[in-house]
């Protein structure tokens, strides 16, 4: 017999075994998290070169875990709680085969433990790209197949779950649209498993002496298909728990459910294409594809997040507007809960996000352009903009949500909670906006010395470039302290948390209001509704809705202009070549 | 009445969009089309394009090339490598491995020289400093681009793809004379 619960205070229904599932996904997911936050810190002070903290082997070691933990476990797991939230919870529906949804969890769990084993041995530290023929252990390579077969596992649970869902018409209509943002999210996960099984399975082979020789550009181009798309699972999932904090914090709804969910259909039509941007100055490869790809198909996954980038906040917008904040442009956003850490994360995420990680990766990611950024140090400055600020800060706005929600425990520390995204934000920014400036002085990524220390040829970069690395590691190391208040607000939650039982609003429970204990029932929930229609005189399309939000998606146009012109006129200063 | 429930219309693709949204997205999609149009563009009218003319080779093909051409050349050695002079206009050769770039060249500044780069072992990258164009060199590929430095100097090569525990120390020089 299937049990639920309804959360006294959010309204949402948790099947027993989906719960349980998103609270073991999400708990593995932090502590990947946790382990690449500690690397993290040796990162960091060893690059701030008059610190130069690690011995080179300990810097390498320490580059490849920080990478694949933050990277691929903490970010994966989490998503795997994401879509069983998605399509369990928000669809009232019970989880499809919860004990293949364990195996999946499973596998995924003795993958990473294998791989960072592999890591940790010290024989491994070859980077997350591990590209051939710089040769891993052999549990290196299977630890992440281990780990991928059993996401691809859950995401097919999620599938399943989706079919009950319909057929068991537990809602009405067609799919919420966070519903579908996952749906898409898992369809790019789908994609991208596949190009990790291509090229890590023979890789796998190779390692252990079966297959004599991987071609080393293949392998780029294959394991790109990996490597890229799985950040636009990234980029589909916290774009959808965007719309969720909207919809939870604000009662917000979509703007337009025609264009946000067009806009989705777009990353899944393009988004996995660009796996060229990481091969734009490789040996031989076709300009045509590369203008194609890098652009996916003239820019229109970019097209789909400028769309996102004008509907979330807009939403939001409307609905604070309707509230009574309707005062001038931005009295709605002067007077959002800049108190509550959903609310700040998520929208401390959407802006970095769109001004500096969307712009960074559209500029670096122009064929030409990709010339004068390559592996320098501008890469990794630009994907901390995507994943860290970006994702990792929209997961830990979600964790607030769902400390008291999913795991129905009040939140210790509500002060720490809530500076901490200012904190963790903040230094994260300065460190992007610092490396941005390295890697365009030529400062190279992955690199243990900016001295080249027993080179047999002297090289100096410009002193300048020091300046700009020793005040990005300072903002690293304050984002890395906003990282551990958030596991000591969290763990600590989940540890010593007072237990939830009586009612109080959602929104207090991050200042200690307590919530109601949870209590099963194998009773069938109520079918999911269609939300209510909007009265006329609230439609309001014949003008701008959210005015506020058009000036600050024109700013974004603005900044993104300059800037890409900026780029080029660099570009055309260097060496003619061709 | 959010964005987690399912939409108030069940027809919802036919309810019509916002004027604010299609403004948006009208002037998103003319920004897209100039951006990729840049691409093509930068081809036509710009300097900096980077070539595709690539080869498969091995490490012996290609070192067998570098060899003959600083046995020609040769005018000179700094730090135990090598440095060439060749004719402007020819081909020069230049192999990243474990943990150099070899040989070094002197060039002249506003002549043309067509550079082949491959790799002896690992992954590498070219990373021209302070100039800064940056190549990804993978063995078993000869890639030959047409450069024409345009300021005298002197340049340094950084080795910017991890390539082991002594990539910091893979440094190359070209010298650019006037
Ligand atoms: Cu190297």
């Amino acid at each position: 017999m299937s049990e639920f619960r309804i959360c006294p205070d959010s309204g949402f229904y948790f099947h027993r075994s989906a719960e349980s599932l998103m609270k073991v996904n999400a708990v593995a997911g932090v502590v990947a998290l946790l382990v690449a936050g500690v690397l993290a810190l040796g990162v960091v002070l060893t690059r701030w070169q008059e610190v130069h903290l690690l011995s080179p082997e300990d810097f390498y070691l320490a580059l490849t875990a920080h990478g694949i933990n933050a990277l691929i476990f903490w970010i994966i797991f989490f998503e795997m709680a994401v879509l069983h939230f998605a399509a369990s919870t928000l669809l009232r529906a019970r989880l499809a085969t919860p004990a293949w949804a364990w195996t999946g969890f499973l596998l995924m769990l003795v993958g990473a433990i294998m791989n960072n084993v592999a890591v940790f041995q010290g024989n491994s530290s070859v980077m997350m790209t591990s590209y051939v023929p710089m040769q891993a252990e052999p549990h290196f390579y299977l630890g992440l197949i281990l780990f991928a077969v059993g996401a691809l596992i859950q995401v097919f649970v999620f599938f399943g779950t989706l079919v009950v869902a319909q057929q068991e018409k537990t809602y009405e209509g067609s799919v919420p649209l966070v519903t579908f943002g996952a749906i898409t999210a898992a369809i790019i996960a789908v994609f991208t498993i596949a190009s990790g099984a291509i090229i890590l399975i023979p890789t796998f082979l190779w390692s252990i002496g079966y297959i004599s020789h991987i071609d080393a550009e293949m392998y780029r181009i294959v394991w790109w298909g990996l490597g890229h798309s799985s950040q636009q699972i990234n980029v589909a999932a916290h774009v959808s728990i965007w719309y969720l904090l909207a919809g939870v914090l604000f009662g917000a709804r979509p703007m337009s459910e025609k264009v946000s969910r067009t806009a989705f259909l777009l990353y899944i039509f393009f988004l996995q294409l660009a796996c060229a941007h990481h091969i734009l100055v490789d040996p031989g490869v076709g300009t045509e594809w590369k203008i194609f790809n890098t652009s996916y198909a003239m820019y229109l996954a970019v097209l789909a997040s400028m769309i996102h980038g004008l509907t979330v906040p807009g939403a939001m917008e409307v609905a604070l507007r309707k509230k009574g904040y309707s005062n001038g442009m931005f009295e709605w956003l002067r007077k959002a809960p800049w108190g509550n850490p959903v609310f700040s994360g998520m929208f401390i995420s959407l802006v970095t996000f769109g001004f500096i990680g969307g712009i960074t990766g559209v500029v670096m990611g122009t064929e030409q352009i990709n010339l004068i950024i390559h592996n320098t140090i501008y890469v990794p400055a630009h994907f901390h903009a995507t994943v860290v600020t970006g994702t990792t800060l929209t997961f830990m706005a979600l964790t607030y949500l769902l400390i008291p929600v999913l795991f129905r425990r009040e939140m210790i520390l509500p002060k720490m909670a809530r500076l901490q995204p200012y904190v963790f934000g903040g230094g994260m920014t300065v460190l992007i906006l610092f490396m941005l400036g390295a890697g365009t002085l030529g400062v190279s990524r992955r690199h243990w010395d900016m001295d080249f220390t027993g080179a047999a040829l002297p090289f100096e970069y410009p002193g300048m470039a020091y300046t700009l690395m020793a005040i990005g590691a300072i903002g690293g190391v304050l984002a890395i302290v906003g990282g551990a208040m958030f596991l000591l607000v969290t763990v600590g939650s989940l540890l010593v948390g007072k237990k939830l039982d009586s009612s109080a609003g959602l929104l207090q429970s991050f200042i200690g209001k307590p919530l109601a204990r949870d209590s099963y029932t194998t009773a069938t929930p109520e079918t999911l509704p269609m939300a209510p229609r909007l009265t006329v005189e609230e439609h309001g399309s014949a003008g701008f809705e959210a005015p506020g939000t058009f000036v600050l998606a024109m700013l974004l146009l603005v900044t993104f202009v300059v800037y890409y012109f900026i780029n080029w006129k660099y570009l055309a200063s260097v060496w003619p070549l061709g | 009445m959010t964005s987690y429930m399912p939409p108030a219309d069940r027809i919802w693709w036919k309810v019509p969009v916002g004027r604010q949204e299609l403004v948006w997205i009208a002037i998103a999609l003319v920004w897209c089309l100039i951006m990729f149009a840049m691409m093509p563009y930068w081809h036509v009218y710009g300097k900096q394009n980077l070539s595709t003319e690539a080869y498969q080779t091995t490490p012996e093909k290609f070192g067998i090339k570098v060899q003959e051409m600083i046995d020609k050349y040769q005018v000179g050695e700094e730090g135990g490598i090598p440095i060439v002079k060749p004719p402007a206009g020819s081909d020069i050769y230049q192999l990243g491995r474990l943990w150099q770039w070899w040989p070094i060249f002197e060039l002249e500044k506003d002549k043309s020289y067509r550079l082949h780069l491959s790799s002896m072992d690992w992954q590498h990258g070219w990373s021209l400093q302070p100039d800064n164009i940056n190549l990804q060199i993978v063995p078993g590929y000869e890639m030959v681009l047409k450069i024409t430095p345009d300021r005298a100097g002197e340049y340094g090569v950084v080795c910017n793809e991890y390539c082991g525990i002594g990539h910091h120390t893979m440094v190359g020089k070209i010298y650019v004379r006037e």
